[in-house]
């Protein structure tokens, strides 16, 4: 009798010990409840245990892994709070032209952040050439991709990201600045004015209690008498020049890719300068095999107007370092070190799978 | 200069105040402009005389003018649009130095602002009653270009305007070559002055020549021609018929 009474015991207890585990590591997002399923579950264990040291040392082992547990989550959630406090829990954020104590105007920080939730848009140039690339992100499988790169003129183009919208009325501004001075002065606007009055009307909008900034950021490249330029526009009204930048969702793997071969790309030949701006956009992709479907490339230089290269010319140069999808971690191309930076990106990005749809998620509102 | 609105009535009249701001007929005017390519830039001459309609008046205009680093502007016609005009791109090339970027107005571009500035003019029926030649070189490459005051504009290797497009295009037309020396170039322009002051009445014999090259604009100190008023022809006009002048 003893010993059935002892098997059955022993068959409760480590049902309940593997309960336990189960709801430690499993439901992670009912934490509250689940210290007291755990508790319980120790409270039965004990009840129907039958070998005392045993069964203590697993209560130990238990009370150490929820108390692990229950710390990473703590600070999980204290980043989370810390986060929301910097967003949502202050009173001087509901107008723009309200500063806080500390001298921030909120608006227009949150407007970058609507910058950080669009998806990836890189710039880079050499002396002669400014090469600018973009993801594709489509809102679903039924639509066609967004368009994030627009001609300004031979001269000029511009990659968004960020609230779409607002960044299509921008280029019609830039458009028709650029037009404007063509007809006058019969000779191309050179990029440097055209983002100062970008800055400047970015900037009015920054101070206006009946405006809001414009959410999209702009990487702006073009030519002007000392050659090839690539600015970047910010909602706040900052300009600044890039030898090559990423913006957008994600994009901390590209600059960190960009920060590494930035200094050679001065003097780099157009090819080797559409090369690094795939690449660039594959590191924005993480994983993701890269097709050119997925990327938009679009290309300008001293002698050659802008102009978008189409998916062949793309796919001829991804073949070129991507023989075999699951082989490019091992390519020498490849930098093994963007592994991790790229998985510390998500976090740093408030989450990087629901982030590329953010590009859409605004029109839907 | 106020801007006021016509107001239109049955038989199209306008306003007397509009008319008053309106430039009808040209008082003080300057006579012809010549210039050319040569082989370092530019080369422009003009003299110095403002006529009064028929009388010789000002004798020490200067009508020739250089516009930021890159540029030569030379007017013939009323003397204070052609001021009006200088004011304009005076302005105009303020504005670009202050961007202090790196990028300047060459004369392509100013040659194209001016043609939209005269053109608009004359759209409104006030023109500026001028025709500019406007000169300059940037980066190497030479441009010499001319616009009227209905805004007609147009490049060439050699222009000049009133009397200048009679008496000296021809001229040019025969001897200019792509690659005149400065001594050469200036021969040939003295040669086109000097018809010109043979046959002009508005011409004086004090003129200044305008030399725009990559490093920049020099204007001569003025000077006079040498002529020879004794032509058999013009000792004797009326030798063969008799009683005629």
């Amino acid at each position: 009798k003893k010993k059935k009474e002892r098997s059955l015991n022993r068959v409760f207890f480590f049902f309940f010990f593997l309960l336990n585990i189960f709801l430690l590591f499993f439901k992670l997002e009912e934490l509250h409840h689940e210290i007291d399923s755990t508790n319980f579950c120790m409270f039965l264990i004990f009840l129907f245990s039958s070998n005392n040291s045993l069964v203590s040392r697993l209560l130990l082992l238990l009370k150490i892994s929820q108390k692990s547990a229950l710390l990473s989550r703590r600070k999980r959630e204290e980043e989370d709070e810390e986060e929301e406090a910097k967003m949502f829990r202050n009173q001087y954020d509901t107008d723009v032209t309200t500063w806080s104590p500390t001298g921030r105007l909120f608006q227009v920080e949150y407007a970058m952040e609507a910058v950080k939730q669009g998806s990836a848009a890189i710039g880079l140039r050499s002396r002669s050439h400014v090469v600018l690339a973009c993801v594709n992100k489509a809102q679903s499988e039924l639509s066609s991709h967004q368009r994030k790169i627009f001609k300004v003129d031979d001269h000029i183009g511009v990659a968004i990201a960020g609230l779409t919208a607002d960044g299509r009325v921008l280029s019609r501004y830039m458009r028709s600045e650029s037009i404007n001075h063509s007809f006058t002065y019969e000779s191309p606007l050179p990029v440097g004015r055209l983002v100062v009055h970008l800055a400047d009307k970015a900037q009015v909008c920054t101070q206006r209690s009946w405006k809001r900034p414009y959410g999209v950021g702009l990487l702006v490249g073009g030519l002007d008498e000392s050659g090839a330029h690539l600015y970047y526009n910010c909602p706040s009204g900052n300009y600044f020049e890039y030898q090559a930048f990423a913006i957008g969702s994600r994009s901390q793997a590209a600059k960190t890719y960009l920060e590494r071969r930035f200094e050679s790309f001065g003097d780099s030949s157009r090819e080797d300068l559409i090369k690094d701006a795939i690449l660039a956009v594959r590191e924005t992709l993480q994983g993701e095999t890269l097709k050119s479907s997925l990327c938009t490339v679009s290309i300008l230089g001293v002698d050659e107007p802008f102009h978008f290269l189409d998916q062949e010319a793309i796919q001829k140069v991804i073949d070129t370092f991507e023989k075999v999808p699951e082989e490019d971690e091992g390519e020498g191309e490849a930098d093994e070190g963007e592994a991790e930076a790229a998985a510390a990106a998500p976090a740093e990005q408030g989450g990087g799978a629901g982030a590329g749809d953010q590009d859409v998620a605004p029109m839907e509102m | 200069m106020t801007f006021t609105i016509p107001i239109e009535n049955g038989n199209g009249v306008k306003n007397a105040e509009a008319d008053s701001q309106r430039t009808l007929y040209p008082y003080v005017t300057g006579t012809s402009v010549v210039a050319i390519k040569y082989k370092d830039g530019i080369l422009m001459a003009s003299d110095m005389g403002g006529s009064y309609g028929s009388t010789l008046r000002y004798k020490n205009i200067e009508r020739m003018k250089a516009i930021g680093k890159h540029s030569l502007l030379g007017a013939s016609g009323e003397i204070s649009d052609f001021q009006e005009i200088l004011r304009y791109l005076d302005e105009l090339m303020l504005n670009d130095n202050m961007w202090d970027d790196g990028n300047s107005l060459g004369p392509k571009e100013v040659h194209n602002y001016l043609t939209r500035v005269m053109y608009n003019r004359r759209n409104k029926f006030n023109p500026l009653w001028n025709t500019l030649v406007l000169g300059g070189v940037k980066n190497g490459e030479k441009y010499l270009g001319m616009v009227s005051m209905i805004g007609v504009s147009f490049e060439d290797n050699h222009v000049a305007t009133g009397f200048g497009n009679h008496l000296a295009r021809p001229i040019l037309r025969d001897e200019w070559r792509e690659d005149l020396s400065f001594e050469e170039g200036v021969k040939l322009l003295e040669k086109c002055m000097r018809v010109l002051l043979y046959r002009d009445r508005s011409a004086i014999n004090k003129l200044q020549i305008a030399k725009m090259t990559e490093e920049g604009v020099t204007v001569s100190e003025p000077y006079s021609l040498k002529t020879f008023w004794d032509f058999k022809a013009f000792t004797n006009p009326t030798v063969g018929a008799e009683g005629s002048w």
